[in-house]
Formats: C-alpha cells, sequence, structure tokens
C-alpha cells in the first residue's frame, strides 16, 4: 500500500530535479557547466523512467534507462574530449 | 497503476519505500547543489556523489521489488554497474576540460 502512494511523489521530486539541471544547462557560464547540468539531467531521467517502471509494473523501461546510460556517458565523453582536444577522433 | 505492486509483501514494501526516499533524496540534492553551488569545481561535486548514490538506490529499489514479485533481471544491477563505472570517468574528463578551457580558474592549493 506504500508504493502506490510514495511513486508520484518520488517522480515529482524528480521533476523537480530535472527543471534545477535544466536552469542551470540554460544558465550556465561557460560550456563545462553545460555539460555537466547535461551529464546530470541524463542521470536524473534514468532514474525517471526506472521509477516509472515501477510504477507501471514494467519491465521494458529498464532497457530504455540501460540505452540511455549508454549513450549519455558516450555523448558526455565526446564532449569534453572536443573540448579538451576541439576533436573527438584522433 | 497496476495492481502487481499490491501483492508486495510489506518488509519488501517497506524497505523498497526506504531505499527510494533516500535515494530521491540524495539525488534531489545534489540536483540542487549543481544549480546553487558558486563555481564548476564546486559544482561538481554535487551530481558527481550525490546523484550516482541517489539513482544507484532507486535501482536497488526496483531490483528488490521486481525480485520479490519473482520476476528477478540483471538490467538493473547492469544499469547500476555501468553508472558506479562511468560517473568517475566523465567527472575526471570535465574537470581536465574546465581545466584547459580556463587556466586561470584553477583553485588555488589550501595555505601549509
Amino acid at each position: 500500500m506504500i508504493l502506490p502512494l510514495l511513486l508520484p511523489w518520488l517522480m515529482g521530486a524528480f521533476a523537480l530535479a530535472l527543471l534545477l539541471n535544466a536552469w542551470r544547462l540554460f544558465k550556465g557560464p561557460a560550456l563545462p557547466d553545460r555539460i555537466l547540468a547535461l551529464d546530470t539531467l541524463y542521470i536524473n531521467a534514468l532514474a525517471l523512467l526506472v521509477l516509472l517502471g515501477l510504477w507501471r509494473g514494467s519491465k521494458v523501461y529498464f532497457e530504455v534507462a540501460m540505452l540511455i546510460g549508454l549513450l549519455g556517458f558516450v555523448g558526455t565523453v565526446a564532449l569534453s574530449k572536443f573540448l579538451l582536444r576541439r576533436d573527438i577522433v584522433e | 497503476m497496476t495492481p502487481l505492486l499490491h501483492t508486495l509483501p510489506l518488509w519488501a514494501e517497506l524497505l523498497a519505500a526506504l531505499l527510494l526516499l533516500v535515494g530521491t533524496a540524495f539525488a534531489l540534492v545534489g540536483s540542487y547543489g549543481l544549480a546553487k553551488l558558486g563555481d564548476f569545481y564546486k559544482r561538481l561535486h554535487g551530481p558527481s556523489k550525490a546523484t550516482t548514490l541517489g539513482v544507484g538506490c532507486v535501482l536497488a529499489a526496483s531490483a528488490l521489488v521486481f525480485a520479490v514479485l519473482g520476476n528477478p533481471g540483471f538490467h538493473e544491477l547492469l544499469v547500476l554497474l555501468f553508472l558506479f563505472i562511468t560517473a568517475p570517468v566523465s567527472a575526471h574528463l570535465l574537470v581536465k576540460a574546465a581545466l584547459k578551457a580556463d587556466p586561470a580558474a584553477r583553485p588555488q592549493p589550501p595555505p601549509r
């Protein structure tokens, strides 16, 4: 009885976290701030998807979460490498 | 909303609720730190520790619920392992990129 009542509030808290990250993404003074905000944003979106899967009782969302995790890491590394070397594939 | 969650035993529900609450609190505090703190090197602390731990707790709760419901899977644990491996790597790369972008902003070492 606890989880069905609790899960919408937790999803709301994660939505608030996503809003904070998006604010930093738009405001961030320098490029590394924006990359860090994007990194945090995909991790929080992944957790939001896991909560949604828990709420719906479906395991399909975990495949999506894993894909987001993999591609988000690749994106962060590519952006950081571009800032470091002005080149991604050397 | 699924009726599946109503078949969960009480101890599993309590444990999962505790893990979810702790994880969400960590993630929210990490994101608040990212929005609030003063410069890039301070901001990096919030997400790189708190968010990873928070998402780890959420994934552990989800793995627990699905294991108790008799439908265990490796996906949550794989995502958890992958996040714990990649978070320090991406934080390190970000610091290197920030140092390259603005070397003058490197924080001073503490006085002896």
